[in-house]
């Protein structure tokens, strides 16, 4: 008999080797960010300037560190984040349509946001904690009506994160209308995502929160492989299922409040990143895990640039060039989720 | 394993009650009833899945329920009935679960896991499909993969739901052949739910008939498989003869 078997059983070593890879596909990928904008600056004039070589005083300069860097770093986390997100939902859930975004967490998350704002609460702490606990409600919410029994159907989660969406959006609305508060009027943009706030200080919380939560999860993918399987199969197999499940998702509302107090609602990008990689490589979140977060980060530091280039020198909102991407890519898996998913 | 007056309620409704079962080292027990009996129900009680209302449960006698998961996952494994893939793994992935209890936090499977998943994939016939995405295999090639991930988890006790429902009659003798060797060889204790009373009076060293949630008969495969027991549980009458070959009772649909 013919032994016919994948010899790459995936080890360390690869996971690394992609991931190193990937990383220089980042890094690359920011410097092009990094050269196109109103302004027009060369590589040549990035790398010199991120060499050193030049006046401190260098109007170029300037634009680089104090403009371009912080909302392109902004970006790569919050793209990171998301499709971190993405992909432990999607384990959780067993459902490749999950989405922060689509399951309506972001919006919750949003809603914390706004009634802190409204409450006249700080950004610096006040408002990440509240759209946090916003994030938290709705997944409680959608994992209660979700978990009623263990094969939940794709429909009756979508539909719950429509719903849920539908009603937040009206909150926020409504709070944007009535409201004298001028800081929330300029919410509107920020709804749609909104990464033109960019600023060192908010990086320096996000960053260390945001690399932190995706080492902690990583610790978690071998038992995030196995409960794709179902939450009784997984306890079988040594599993503590009810553990897993309430940190990583603690962990996950935590991340999804601070990226959406900072950023505002980014669809799909939880949606199509953790697709792609999984197409690409394999459903083993040991792979799955920095694969899809470094590639949310590329991907959208990729429609950031977009978003800021292609009506220049007016920009647009993030949100609509992922929307844009990821509403017909949705379409396409729905269609043919048939065959595969169910 | 030893269970003490096991009772287990939905809601209300007692599915088991009063439940005793001994289960010695290198034992095959075969559970048969009908539908709604309990007998799944039974199973996932002792795969610590559910816990009882009543009664108590040891292994090597300790408590089952003081064990942490990846411990109990060591002793007894399980195959269900129902295994839902939302995500493509290839079948040795699939077995290498398998490995699971094994394995420390952020450890790789090694050269020695990856060898036993290949053994177990060898002794369920299924080594050719080790590279194949779980979604393309059919559902009688999935069973064996996932026997193999019960025998990759090198467990001491084996239970399994319904293992040959899927299975056409060579692969199920295969199983029910395996099953047999491994607990004459290895000391494996298995218990398995079975619809095939055929089967099961034939491998079975003991039967438990379950009718409504409480055992009705139990014993050697000759004492429990008679006529007047099976038209009583299942509510349909039979004749039960011997096999030629082997002596053990046959049921005949009349």
């Amino acid at each position: 008999m013919i032994e016919r078997y994948r010899e790459d059983i995936l080890t360390p070593a690869s996971v690394i080797t992609i991931s190193l890879i990937l990383l220089a596909v980042l890094a690359l990928v920011t410097a092009i960010s990094l050269a196109l904008g109103t302004a027009d600056i060369s590589i040549k004039d990035i790398f010199n300037i991120l060499m050193g070589n030049t006046v401190s005083d260098d109007p170029l300069r300037r634009i680089v560190f104090r403009i371009r860097l912080p909302r392109i770093i902004l970006a790569g986390l919050v793209g990171f984040a998301l499709s971190l997100g993405g992909v432990v939902f999607q384990a959780i859930l067993r459902n490749p349509l999950a989405d922060p975004f689509i399951l309506g967490v972001s919006s919750g998350s949003a809603f914390g946001a706004v009634i802190a704002i409204a409450l006249g609460f700080g950004f610096a702490v006040g408002v990440p904690v509240m759209s946090f606990i916003g994030a938290l409600l709705t997944i409680y919410l959608v994992m209660m009506i979700g978990a009623r029994n263990i094969g939940v159907e794709s429909s009756t989660i979508l539909l719950t994160g429509v719903i849920i969406n539908a009603f937040f959006t009206a909150i926020i609305m409504f709070f944007i209308s009535v409201s004298a508060n001028d800081r929330l009027h300029t919410m509107l943009y920020w709804l749609y995502g909104d990464l033109s706030q960019a600023r060192y200080s908010q990086l320096i919380i996000i960053l260390p929160l945001v690399l932190l939560a995706s080492v902690i999860l990583y610790g978690f993918s071998r038992e995030l492989n196995i409960i794709t399987t179902g939450d009784e199969n997984a306890a079988q197999l040594g599993v503590e299922v009810g553990m897993i499940k309430k940190v990583t998702l603690l962990i996950v509302s935590l991340v999804m409040g601070l990226v959406v107090a900072f950023s505002g609602l980014i669809g799909f990008v939880g949606l199509i990143v953790p697709h792609l990689a999984r197409m690409a490589f394999r459903s083993d979140h040991r792979l799955l895990i920095p694969v899809a977060s470094i590639g949310g980060a590329i991907f959208l530091i990729a429609a950031d640039t977009l978003a800021r280039t292609i009506v220049s020198p007016s920009e647009l909102p993030v949100g609509v060039i992922t929307a844009f991407i990821g509403a017909p890519f949705f379409i396409i898996l729905l269609k043919k989720r048939g065959s595969q998913w169910t | 394993m030893n269970l003490k007056k096991i009772g287990y309620r939905y809601e209300k409704r007692w599915a088991l009650k009063g439940i005793d079962l001994d289960l010695k080292e290198g034992e095959i027990v075969g559970i048969l009833g009908p539908n709604g009996s309990g007998k799944s129900t039974l199973l996932k009680i002792m795969d610590n899945v559910l816990m009882p209302h009543e009664g108590e449960i040891n292994i090597w006698s300790k408590p089952s329920h003081i064990f942490t998961r990846p411990a109990f996952a060591r002793e007894v494994a399980m195959v269900a009935q129902e295994n839902h893939f939302r995500f493509s793994f290839s079948a040795l992935e699939v077995v290498l679960m398998g490995r699971f209890p094994h394995l420390k936090r952020l450890q790789f499977e090694g050269q020695t896991d990856i060898e036993i998943a290949r053994d177990a994939l060898r002794l369920t016939h299924a080594l050719d499909l080790s590279g194949r995405s779980i979604h393309e295999l059919s559902e009688g090639e999935k069973q064996r993969v996932f026997i193999a991930r019960a025998l990759a988890q090198e467990p001491k006790i084996i239970l399994l739901d319904e293992p040959t429902s899927f299975l056409d009659l060579k692969f199920k003798k295969e199983i029910f052949r395996l099953i047999s060797n491994l607990s004459k060889d290895k000391g494996l204790s298995v218990v398995l739910v079975s619809h095939d009373i055929d089967l099961a009076a034939h491998y079975c060293h003991r039967l438990i008939m379950l009718k409504n949630g409480t055992i009705y008969a139990a014993g050697a495969p000759d004492e429990v498989i008679t006529a007047s027991n099976i038209e009583y549980v299942y509510e349909c009458p039979v004749l039960v003869d011997n096999h030629p070959l082997s002596g053990r009772p046959r049921i005949n649909l009349v």
